[in-house]
This record gives C-alpha cells, structure tokens and sequence, in this order.
C-alpha cells in the first residue's frame, strides 16, 4: 500500500491561515491502514486546528468528511453536494487524492496534509517500510523476491557495492544493505551462480523517468 | 584491439603488459577552479608512478570535474587514471564524457558506483544510478571494443581506454568479495585497484582464492595502500569508513610510535606492505593513495624501492 506521514502542524496552519470554514476530508484506502489519513486521523486533526485557531480569537469551521477512496471518480463525487461551501478543502488521503478532488472540482482549492512517501508495508506494529519502487518492469525474480530497485540506497543490479558492513547501508545504520540479504540467501541455497549472470541496463521508460504514467486495461474500457 | 596489441596504448597498459610491477597514484582535484593549485598537487607524483587517478567528487564533495582535471594532467604530461562514478550522470552523460575524455587524451577509466550523495555537502540531490559500476564497465568495452554506442548506434571513433575497477576484498559480505571482483573482470575490466589494505592476512587469504580461480590471470590487480598518518586517522578509518578493516595491532604500532613520529611509522608500514605486495603472487603493482599527501609520494617511492618507473615503448 501507499504509507505517507501527516504534515507538520504548523505547516498545514500556514496554508489555512486565511480561511475560516474549511472541509477535511478523510480516507478509507491505504492512509487508514498506515494510520496517517483516516476517520481517527481526520478527528484529531480537525479538533487539533480547531483549538488552535481558537486560541487565537479566529474560530474555524471545519467539516469532517470521510470518503471510501479519494482514488476513485465514483467516491469523490460524494461531496459534489457540499464542495462549494467552504474556503477551502484540505485531504488526508495520498498525494493522489486532493488531485482527484481538484479535477473533479476545479473551482475549489485543495490542500494535503500529508506527505506521500513509498510503497510498502507495515514490518511491525508502528513501522513501515519502502518494498517497491514502481518501476514498472518488475525483476525480484532475480533476486529471490528482493528488490535492490527499491531497498539498494544506489539501486544496484549488481551488489553489494564496497560500503556494504555487518548487514547495513553506508548510507545509514538504519538501512538494511538489501544486497547483504540477497547474496546471503543466494550462497546459502547454493545459486551463486545466478549472482554471476550480468543482468541487461535497466529500461527506466517504464518507471517515473518515461514521463507520467497510465495503465490501460482495454478489456474494462466501455 | 588495436595493430599495436594494446587496448588503448596508456602508460599504465604497456607498464603492466611488459610485466612490470605498476606503481599508480591518486590526486583529487581542487575545491574550485583553482588550477594552481591542482598543478601543485601532480608536480611530486610526476616520474614517480605510472598514472595519477583523478577521483570524481570523492565522498560525494563537489570539486573540479574528474574530466577536466584528467585533461589537465594530460597537459602537464602526466597520464591521469580518469575515475567515473554512476551517481552523477545517466548513460547518455556517461557515454558523452567517456568520448570527452578520450577526446582530451585521457586512456585510463576507473568505474566506480561512487559514495552515496548522502556522504557528501549536497545530500539534497537526486541520485542517478541509472547504470551500475558493472554495467558501466561493460558500457567502456562496448565502446571501445565494438565501436557501439550502448543503443548499438555505430561510434564515429570509439574511445580506446584501459578500463579499470574497484574491489574491496574487505567489506561484507566478505565470501561473495571475490566473486564479485570476478563479475567485474567478465564484464570487462582490465585492471583492479583494490580498497586500502591495512588486514595483511586477509588480503593474503583473498588473493589466494583470486589465484586459485584464475583472475589474476585474467586481470591486473593492484593492491591499495594508504599511508597512515595518525593514530587518529587509523581510528578514524577503523570507525567510520565503511568497509574498511584496521587491525587494532595496526593502531597500536601507530599510537606507540609516539607523538611527531606516528606519520614515519605509517608511512614504513606502508613501505612494508608494498615490499611483501611485490613477492605477492597475483599482485600486478600497487595503488597508493596518499590521500593530501601527495608531497609524500616521491619518499614513499623511493623508500619502497619502485623507483625509477619503467619507460615501455
């Protein structure tokens, strides 16, 4: 799934400052599951800026709004009856979501209060981490089902360069050196030998680098 | 190949075909435009090693490009060993500054990943690896071999370089090193310029098996040596390069040589090493990397017997 973090509080202040009466739109899609845009999230946020502005002597009016998904045309015409009423809408979805809104809704302003960060998952309770880097021509088969694409701080098909020590990045004791773990489950299940393949240059058209992406299944097309 | 059997014809090439041992040196190019002051840094290693590797935004710091202050050796008359790491450019600059620097009289290229841009005074920037440094060998015997652009594109005067790469027989995991030096040499390089050496056993144990498995035969490596200066350094080196193995008996040796006397004492070790380096079967010369320290280059030559360097027509 998608795993962002909220945007800092006084950062989301800033762009609201101006108004008065804003609507906050929740989640139900991967920002609740990673905890950072759903109806608890959009509760505390809300209630949050609320005493803030309070504090302040400039009230603010906020509506609580969750959608099933803020990805989905479908879902976001729910609020096609209220749009309009307020200053502003702020989204707690991914960066995906306020762009949809804005599409659907041109004469509206939409703001994040997220910042969207990677594909991945949750490894224990609190913590998530980067699994996939999207680029569109998928090769973990390669390397056992891990990714270097993703998880090697330089994306190397060919690891683990000379700054790899006791199973950690250069980069950083917090970073697993991904081509540690490969090349140890390699030797160990006895295919080295696939670690002596020179694998081709990688066609970086299908990922970010071929320009903004679509993907069309012609069979779902009406 | 070219008529004349050499690859690109370098220095560094015809020292090491004629079977001498090769002496190489390393000079990192200013924090500026300061020529001067780049000129003062190649002048002692001139006569005294083979060729100078010009290293490329070292520790991911932004200093002259490795380019155009190999150009500047060349012009000086010394033979740069032009370094290229695959975090700064994608294939397309890669390929224009490989026919640039071939342009420029440049015949040695070391292909390098590079230090990650975290290292360095810009962690802002976007990293490239579009390619890495195995593929980057291979992209130079393209060039040079087949005449072909990476796309298959025929080259109007392909670029003739020695190619070269790294290998650090010391950093994890340590069992697949020697493996990966030899994806290195099936990919295409010529030469090996190895991580600094300070663990002598280990490097024994690892240019056993390089022997054992035939790639010494196959390719020319060249031990590392950086001459320690301190303690301090030693321990700086033992902690926080990555890596790197400094044996705490090594650290010892320095730090016991007292103050004003740590410099001499590594500075004999590195004189030691290099004398066991040159009886050491598999071993082709020596990289020393003085790292500013390059006055220090003709005494250390001199001390360790390489000198004078062998002239190969």
């Amino acid at each position: 799934m998608i795993i962002a973090d909220r945007k800092p509080l006084e950062e989301i202040q800033e762009m609201i400052k101006d108004f008065d009466n804003i609507m906050l739109v929740g989640c139900k899609g991967c920002v609740t599951v990673c905890n950072v845009g759903g109806l608890k999230e959009v509760e505390i946020l809300a209630s949050t800026l609320r005493i803030a502005r309070k504090k302040e002597g400039r009230p603010l009016q906020i509506e609580e709004r969750m959608l099933e998904r803020q990805c989905d045309p479908e879902y976001v015409e729910q609020i096609r009856d209220s749009y309009d009423k307020y200053d502003a809408v702020l989204s707690m979805a991914c960066g995906v979501g306020p762009q949809f809104l804005s599409e659907a809704y041109p004469s509206q302003r939409f703001f994040p209060t997220v910042n969207t960060k990677f594909m991945g998952g949750a490894v224990t309770h609190g913590i998530w981490e980067e699994r996939c880097a999207g680029c569109g021509t998928c090769v973990i088969h390669y390397y056992d089902g891990l990714c270097p694409v993703a998880r090697c701080s330089k994306s190397l098909l060919h690891g683990p360069c000379g700054g790899s020590a006791g199973g950690k990045c250069e980069v950083s004791q917090e970073i697993e050196c991904i081509w540690d773990t490969i090349v140890k489950k390699k030797m160990e299940q006895g295919r080295l030998e696939d670690l002596r393949i020179q694998r081709p240059n990688k066609d970086w058209r299908t990922a970010r680098d071929g320009g903004p992406r679509k993907s069309i299944r012609e069979e779902l097309v009406q | 190949m070219s008529d004349n059997g050499y690859k690109s014809g370098s220095n560094l090439e015809k020292v090491l075909k004629a079977g001498h041992f090769a002496f190489t040196g390393e000079c990192g190019p200013p924090k500026g435009a300061n020529v001067e002051h780049l000129k003062e840094k190649m002048e002692p290693l001139r006569g005294n090693v083979d060729a100078v590797n010009v290293t490329d935004n070292q520790t991911a710091v932004v200093r002259m490009s490795s380019k155009a202050a190999s150009a500047l050796l060349v012009q000086g008359g010394l033979e740069p060993n032009f370094q290229m790491v695959c975090r700064d450019r994608n294939r397309i600059a890669m390929q224009s500054d490989i026919l640039g620097a071939y342009s420029l009289g440049i015949r040695n290229m070391l292909c390098l990943s590079g230090d990650h841009q975290n290292f360095g005074n810009h962690p802002q920037s976007k990293n490239v690896y579009d390619i890495d440094s195995m593929q980057l060998i291979a992209l130079v015997k393209k060039m040079r071999d087949e005449g072909k652009f990476d796309n298959d594109d025929d080259i109007d005067v392909p670029p003739k370089l020695f190619i070269g790469a790294a290998s650090n027989p010391f950093a994890d995991p340590v069992d697949y090193r020697i493996y990966r030096l030899a994806n290195k040499i099936d990919a295409g390089a010529d030469f090996i310029q190895t991580q600094c050496i300070y663990n002598m056993p280990r490097f024994r144990e690892f240019m056993k098996k390089a022997v054992d498995m035939g790639l010494a035969e196959k390719c020319y490596i060249l031990a590392g040596v950086t001459p320690m200066k301190s303690a301090g350094m030693a321990k700086y080196m033992a902690k926080f390069v990555p890596g790197m193995d400094v044996p705490q008996e090594l650290i010892k040796r320095i730090e016991d040589a007292g103050k004003g006397k740590m410099a001499e004492e590594g500075i004999k070790f590195a004189c030691e090493q290099i004398e066991e380096f040159k009886a050491m079967e598999g071993v082709a010369g020596v990289h020393l990397m003085a790292i500013e320290w390059e006055h220090k280059v003709p005494e250390i030559a001199k001390r360790a017997g390489v000198l004078p360097r062998p002239q190969v027509d």
